[in-house]
């Protein structure tokens, strides 16, 4: 063509023409989903302890299976997507985001096989968390060592 | 003969002798939909995976296009066909077993107007007489290569394109039909530098627009030349940039300018954000509605552009940017 953009002005000119979602709508909505997802999870922490009499820990554990099984059960019926298209962060943050992106490529690899496709790809999405959660850790369990240490 | 700098006007032109478009549930329950030849319901077609389902999607198109245009297989000569799969499996597996030469393409989700350029070229200078292009996409084999499997969940972006599962063929002849390839015009690659894997629409556009201005310039035409531009899968974002890029160079195609990615899905009902895309996605549109149009004397003569992004998962995570290809077709009704 005769006239074209440089990439700069491209790339400033298509930014004006690209539509994006509402930061504050979907801070709402983040808010809305993560809440609902968060009050589920303290209901079944309160009953476990007033209903059943499990001490805090086992009840907090109870949370984690129960929604975890949640979280895989509506991903295998396709259902987890729809409340991440609406609730964004609010369903990707807690543990339910986490096990929806452990289940989904556990469903889709399945027929590469249990090695090559379930094995190594069970963790495409999720890894990176894994990694980088542990060698965070790491890191915080020296520098607490070392203040803890200091301190004394 | 060759004409400009890029294009080719056939003297002995190749005419369309039957086309078919075999497509998947969403497309069908679309403003196309009447319009196809096939709706499959099941996405998995009977098939053990998505890669294996887009196969007999190509396999039925194929099938189907022979029926109509009432030949054998064996009376193909070439076969030029691709698909967005990782080493075109879905074509490799579709055809392993048809026994036609065959010249497997890529060219993203342009390789519909890339098959019926080389199509059309091959008939006009006497190489064969009967010759296939047929191009496939899977929305499951497509996400599963480019993006995420189907269940994770995301936040698809506004401008993010769906990709459309089905299957065009076209049988390229030399015995005259109702519609000719009068001539192409072959794209160059283009890259503006756009990195936003989620914005093919803004990564195609400026291909698209090159290829236009390219095959105005050749054939020493303007926009009011062709009844119709159709261009493959820009979506809403691209057909804006598209508008605004040829305007630039003085060329208004606003009125006559049809994106095939925002014709074939209603965004409002069936929330595709930004309109269609793959491989089959122009293929359909212009076997289903295109030539619908032409036949019905609708349209005369129109300029078919397919659009391709060309990006891998390796190139895209190495940061490079996201270049644009799109190939021009001559379509044009016999009075």
């Amino acid at each position: 063509m005769r006239k074209e953009p440089t990439i700069n002005e491209y790339n400033q000119y298509v930014e004006t023409v690209t539509p994006v979602y509402s930061c504050f709508l979907n801070c709402v909505r983040a808010f809305l989903i993560g809440g609902a997802i968060c009050t589920l999870g303290q209901a079944i922490f309160q009953i476990g302890i007033n209903k059943f009499s499990l001490s805090e820990e086992d009840a907090s554990a109870y949370v984690t299976l129960i929604l975890v099984f949640l979280s895989v059960l509506l991903t295998s019926f396709n259902l987890y997507f729809p409340l991440v298209k609406y609730g964004g962060a609010g369903a990707l943050v807690p543990v339910t985001g986490f096990a929806n992106s452990v289940a989904a490529p556990a469903i889709e690899y399945q027929k590469e096989g249990q090695v090559f496709g379930i094995g190594v790809k069970i963790f495409t999405i999720a890894g990176p968390v894994i990694l980088y959660g542990v060698f965070t850790s790491f890191l915080m369990g020296i520098g607490y060592m070392i203040i803890n240490g200091w301190m004394k | 003969m060759q004409q400009g700098k890029q294009s080719i006007r056939f003297e002995k032109t190749p005419y369309i002798r039957s086309c078919a478009s075999i497509v998947g549930k969403k497309e069908g329950e679309g403003p196309l939909g009447s319009y196809f030849d096939k709706i499959i319901e099941d996405p998995l077609a009977g098939e053990k995976t998505w890669e294996l389902a887009e196969s007999q999607f190509q396999k039925e198109a194929l099938t189907l296009a022979l029926k109509k245009g009432n030949l054998e297989q064996n009376q193909l000569r070439y076969l030029f066909a691709g698909d967005l799969q990782g080493q075109i499996i879905g074509t490799t597996f579709a055809m392993k077993d048809i026994g036609i030469p065959i010249f497997g393409l890529y060219g993203a989700c342009s390789t519909a107007g890339e098959a019926l350029s080389l199509a059309a070229m091959t008939v006009a200078a006497g190489y064969a007489d009967e010759v296939g292009a047929i191009t496939s996409s899977h929305l499951g084999s497509a996400e599963k290569n480019f993006r995420f499997p189907l269940e994770y969940g995301n936040q698809r972006p506004k401008s993010a394109t769906w990709t459309v599962t089905g299957s065009g063929a076209f049988i390229v002849s030399s015995s005259q039909g109702s519609v000719r390839i009068k001539g192409i015009t072959t794209g160059v690659i283009k890259d503006y530098g756009i990195k936003d894997s989620m914005n093919m629409g803004a990564a195609m556009a400026p291909a698209a627009a090159d290829v236009i201005y390219q095959n105005f310039q050749d054939f020493d035409c303007g926009a009011d030349e062709y009844d119709q531009i159709l261009t493959g899968d820009l979506g809403s974002v691209g057909k804006e940039i598209l508008i605004k890029l040829l305007k630039d160079n003085h060329y208004d195609i606003s009125k006559n300018h049809m994106d095939c990615g925002i014709k074939i899905y209603d965004d409002a009902l069936q929330d595709t954000h930004s309109g269609g895309s793959g491989c089959a996605c122009s293929a359909v549109t212009l076997a289903g509605y295109g030539m619908d149009k032409l036949m019905k004397k609708e349209w005369k003569k129109i300029l078919f552009v397919p659009t391709g992004a060309l990006l891998s998962t390796v190139s895209f995570n190495e940061g490079q940017t996201v270049p644009g290809i799109a190939h021009a077709v001559i379509l044009e009704r016999q009075s």
